[in-house]
């Protein structure tokens, strides 16, 4: 895989970004703007299937609410993480936040389609109380794990 | 004791230097405030998305500030304290620093537009609560809080670069000014 991670340090983007003083700060704040909206998004719904948080909507309509927004930031993050990814490839290929932060990442998009999905849609009256919290203390660990890495690609 | 002495005084004490040179303090106390920042700053922005009326808007604005923003202040306090341990560890370089310094004005403003918001709006919350779109002031309410906000993490996020540090002189005049940085005369 390190040629793939070469050819993307090597391209336009990557050189440019790296080169510049300004740009690699100004994606990542961009970068940390997405993860406060993707945050809130995930938060708002996983509180709630906690049972802390709005309690007059079910879980499905507040996601069904959210969900643009969800994936608008999701998008900003994927556009500028690529952008941030391009400018130190072989830094990241290197680092074991940068893999964590990867399988993290597959997991939580896994997760939020398929189990967290499923949970949402069938709603507090055939799931149970129990089922709802684990899927949203899954989600939220899933999605500390991302950010967690995420910020240790740069201690390494 | 100016402002520099004491930051100066912060330094040299124990708990400073301790910090400054653990590694893997300050990296578990950044991952902290990271991930504070989502709980705080995400459900801030859900709030103020509803109070410009852009999302969720079934949901009265009552129960976001009763249900979700208690969540978003718990996030608060553990953003400061990790900021503040931040800031314990570099203390200096942190009272020079053009973006720290901007970050903390915003914070007093984005502190008045909250205290605004609680105390003149908020409790004339009866006769539109349920509304999908709120009134022009309660909108005007959550957009200056979420551009407040977004310059904050923007602010934060650049502290971490020495463009405008002291130590990297010759600076513009008024960069100097602004970090209340007096170069040595051999830095001219």
């Amino acid at each position: 895989m390190l040629p793939f991670f070469q050819w993307c340090y090597d391209t336009w983007i990557g050189v440019t970004i790296r080169e510049s003083t300004w740009l690699f700060p100004l994606i990542e704040a961009f970068h940390l703007v997405g993860l406060g909206l993707t945050a809130g998004t995930v938060l708002t719904v996983d509180l709630r299937l906690f049972g802390v948080g709005l309690s007059r909507q079910s879980a499905a309509q507040l996601w069904a609410s959210v969900q643009p927004w969800f994936l608008g930031s999701v998008s900003l993050m994927f556009v500028t993480g690529i952008l941030l990814f391009m400018s130190e490839a072989i830094k990241c290929y290197y680092s074991f936040a940068f893999w964590i932060k990867m399988a993290s990442l597959l997991l939580a998009i896994v997760f939020a389609f398929t189990i967290r999905r499923h949970v949402v849609r069938a709603g507090p009256m055939s799931g149970s109380w129990r089922q709802g919290r684990l899927t949203a203390l899954a989600s939220l660990v899933l999605w500390f794990g991302v950010a967690w890495g995420g910020r240790w690609i740069g201690f390494s | 004791m100016t402002p520099l002495d004491f930051f100066a005084w912060l330094a040299e004490t124990q708990w400073s230097v301790d910090l400054h040179e653990s590694e893997i303090a300050y990296s578990i106390i950044e991952s902290v405030h990271v991930w504070t920042l989502c709980v705080f700053f995400g459900l801030m922005i859900m709030v103020d998305l509803r109070l410009l009326g852009w999302t969720m808007r079934k949901v009265p604005v009552s129960e976001f500030v009763d249900r979700v923003l208690p969540w978003a202040v718990a996030g608060f306090v553990i953003m400061v304290i990790s900021g503040t341990l931040l800031v314990l560890a570099i203390p200096l370089r942190s009272y020079q620093n053009l973006f720290f310094r901007g970050k903390m004005i915003l914070l007093v403003v984005a502190g008045l537009n909250a205290w605004i918001f609680h105390s003149r709006i908020y409790p004339k919350i009866v006769g539109w609560d349920a509304d999908g779109v709120p009134p022009k002031v309660m909108r005007r309410a959550g957009g200056v809080s979420l551009a407040l906000w977004i310059a904050i993490v923007f602010c934060g996020r650049m502290i971490a670069y020495n463009w405008f540090d002291c130590d990297r002189q010759p600076q513009a005049a008024i960069v100097n000014f602004l970090t209340s940085c007096v170069p040595m005369p051999s830095e001219f």
